[in-house]
């Protein structure tokens, strides 16, 4: 098993961070009580998870009693849609947007089936939602507006608190999938206008299996997985301790690293980003070029497919995404670059990479150095070499 | 990620024969060019071969792909598979030659090798001036997959030429049904009728039977015209002599060459039931199909 490798993509998960391990492990060994437990050795844990919330609590601007510990962030974007539809029977109307997660946009379809009538919003070249269309959209029906904070595959950040205000007059409850979002822009619950927010702890450094949905208080919230009384009833099921342990560790870090990671990643991401744009000709960036978090970039390469790059990057040891359909096992090309309306040149040959605090200079370099080659090599495979190629030509490159 | 064998993954890295072929003023040597796909499904491929005119021989053949780690592979393969063949033998060439070169495709990268066959099926056509069989926008009902312009025709002879028995299996080998997912069910309905189509095609009326029998060698049959074969030979040459004696048999199930069948009335309590299985049964049904079958009886539920 590959163990050491230029990792880039840390949207797709993250390193656990070794504070954090150290932070779970005695909580997988020693401290093993139910915390839900009457006797003191259950209580200690209780203890632990109840600092792991005041740790979540502190790093989203929120209250302890607003966090509910979930299994990952699908679970949490999927309680949130539910519960506001429970709270609301009569309105059967949401919101969300066409570049979402499937963890919102796939329970978003079975909705439809079931009598909700959903509007996905649509977004620009620049992978940003329009306002107006949203304002147009929002009716007394409206009982949910879904939408992220920051999109996985670009990046792209929208303007969650302007569209919180707009979804506010109508009297809808504000969920955000906020998954890529933590630990990478500072958040505070207590000034924003969203009702519910998705975190996962594997996106910040904490192991898979452990997630946060925030509630505001005064939301009113049906639970999704109903049992015991755990989290107040709200999520029941025995905690995952050492996955809360971890999480609440993660989170602490992240507050400590938050602002000077994000300038050195900002720096590393531009740095990678204006090399390729520089030393390879017919490529260009994804998304909004502003407005985007600072660890992402999204570039597109003309006239090859991307999960050839992925393979060619592997065998040097660089990890990294693309949005094409051939890596991801669909046989349609990234959603949410389709929903960009990007020219098929680009769509299929798009790459992610997504940077860390622990990613380095010389691993920037590294791939600066290899990409140039890997690019000319497949073109020099492809029958497309320019957009004036006859064959090319022929064909329509306008979005699907 | 895919699991690609070595051999996908050595030619992918290392590809062979990529490039063009140029028309020269060669004498007696001419080139054909195919091209198959587009850069709005993901993956194209323009085929060269360079052709010896009066021997039809294949000299050399080159590729150009657009496309992910197998489409280059499975191009790069057929270019090895081709050469040296002429146009005739190179047109028997079938994307499972295409696959088993290549150790095997994960099975939702099987388009790939079917877009090698429709390669070179393309450059022999235009080499030869023949028209392709294309969809046609206008054809009513010709065009199913309207995301990835798939046709029909390709459908039907995807599954036939590999034996598809569902609607994921052709989306794996031509993409057909792979974007909104809408001819799905449409595609299920070909499936079927191309499983009736087989069918009928082997239950000829019985002065074809023999042709019938030989035009379609046993390795080839799908387990749809197998069956369909096994039942036909069961309904007119055994079932009438066990009739005859108060028996009767039932085709139960067959697990590649294993036939099971149910021996009713007086064959299943005959003390000599063995002997029926085995020469009035397997014997008539090696003879007529392959002599690998071997005939099982299984008991009745009740």
């Amino acid at each position: 098993m590959q163990k050491n490798c230029i990792y880039l993509d840390n949207n797709a998960t993250t390193k656990v961070d070794p504070e954090v391990v150290e932070a779970m492990m005695p909580y997988m060994t020693d401290f093993y009580g139910n915390p839900s437990s009457m006797h003191t050795f259950g209580g200690q844990v209780g203890k632990a998870v109840k600092q792991a919330r005041q740790q979540v609590a502190a790093l989203l601007g929120a209250d302890d009693s607003e966090i509910i510990f979930t299994s990952c962030g699908t679970e949490g974007d999927n309680a949130a849609i539910r519960a506001a539809l429970l709270a609301q029977p009569e309105k059967r109307h949401i919101i969300t947007t066409q570049v979402e997660h499937p963890a919102v946009l796939n329970v978003c379809k079975q909705l439809e089936t079931q009598g909700y009538t959903v509007t996905y919003l649509s977004v620009n070249g620049k992978g940003q939602l329009d306002l107006d269309e949203l304002e147009a959209s929002l009716t007394g029906n409206t009982a949910l507006v879904t939408i992220m904070y920051a999109n996985n595959e670009t990046g792209v950040i929208f303007p969650i608190e302007q569209i919180g205000l707009r979804v506010k007059e109508y009297g809808a409850i504000f969920h955000v999938d906020a998954v890529q979002a933590v630990g990478k822009i500072p958040l505070n619950m207590k000034t924003s206008t969203v009702d519910m927010l998705t975190m996962s702890g594997h996106k910040i450094h904490a192991p898979k299996g452990v997630g946060v949905l925030y509630v505001r208080r005064g939301v009113r919230f049906r639970p999704f997985i109903i049992g015991g009384q755990q989290e107040r009833g709200r999520r029941s099921g025995t905690e995952n301790v050492p996955g809360i342990i971890a999480l609440g560790k993660a989170a602490e870090l992240e507050m400590l690293h938050l602002e000077e990671a994000t300038k050195r990643e900002r720096k590393l991401r531009d740095r990678l980003e204006q090399a390729i744009l520089t030393k390879i000709p017919d490529c260009e960036v994804n998304g909004d070029p502003t407005q985007r978090l600072p660890n992402t970039t999204n570039i597109g390469f003309k006239y090859i497919e991307g999960e050839a790059i992925l393979l060619y990057l592997n065998q040097h040891g660089i990890c990294a995404s693309s949005g094409s359909a051939c890596s991801s096992g669909s046989l349609e090309p990234s959603h949410v670059l389709r929903a960009m309306g990007l020219p098929y040149t680009i769509l299929h040959g798009s790459i992610r990479f997504s940077l860390c605090r622990y990613t380095t200079e010389a691993e920037i370099d590294q791939v600066i150095a290899v990409m140039p080659d890997i690019i000319q090599r497949l073109r020099d495979m492809s029958p497309f070499k320019n957009d004036q190629a006859g064959w090319l030509q022929a064909q329509t490159l306008a979005h699907r | 990620m895919w699991e690609y064998t070595d051999k996908v993954l050595e030619l992918f890295y290392n590809p062979k024969n990529q490039g063009e072929i140029e028309e020269t003023a060669e004498q007696n040597v001419k080139v054909a060019t195919g091209e198959v796909g587009s850069i709005a499904c993901g993956d194209a491929l323009r085929l060269h071969l360079k052709v010896q005119v009066n021997t039809d021989k294949i000299l050399d053949a080159r590729f150009q792909t657009f496309g992910c780690t197998s489409a280059i592979a499975s191009s790069s393969a057929l270019t090895e598979l081709v050469k040296g063949l002429t146009l005739d033998e190179a047109l028997a060439v079938t994307n499972k030659d295409i696959a088993n070169y290549l150790g095997g495709l994960p099975e939702a990268k099987m388009h790939c090798s079917v877009m090698g066959q429709e390669a070179l099926e393309a450059a022999i056509f235009n080499y030869r001036g023949i028209e392709r069989e294309v969809h046609d926008d206008d054809d009513e009902g010709a065009l199913i997959c309207t995301c990835f312009g798939i046709s029909d025709t390709k459908i039907r002879r995807v599954i036939r030429e590999n034996s598809l028995i569902t609607a994921e299996e052709v989306t794996n080998y031509v993409k057909a049904g792979g974007g909104c997912g809408s001819c799905l069910a449409t595609i299920d309905d070909i499936i079927k009728e191309v499983q009736r189509e087989s069918a009928l095609e082997i239950a000829a009326p019985a002065s074809n039977k023999i042709a019938v029998a030989t035009k379609i060698a046993p390795s080839t049959l799908t387990t749809v015209q197998k069956i369909a074969l096994i039942q036909k030979v069961l309904d007119e040459e055994v079932r009438p002599v066990l009739l005859a004696d108060g028996g009767d048999v039932e085709l139960y199930d067959v697990e590649g060459d294993k036939v099971k069948v149910l021996l009713q009335g007086a064959c299943g309590s005959c003390s000599s039931s063995t002997a029926t299985l085995k020469i009035a049964i397997e014997a008539r049904l090696r003879d007529r199909i392959s002599q690998s079958i071997v005939v099982e009886a299984v008991e009745p539920l009740f």
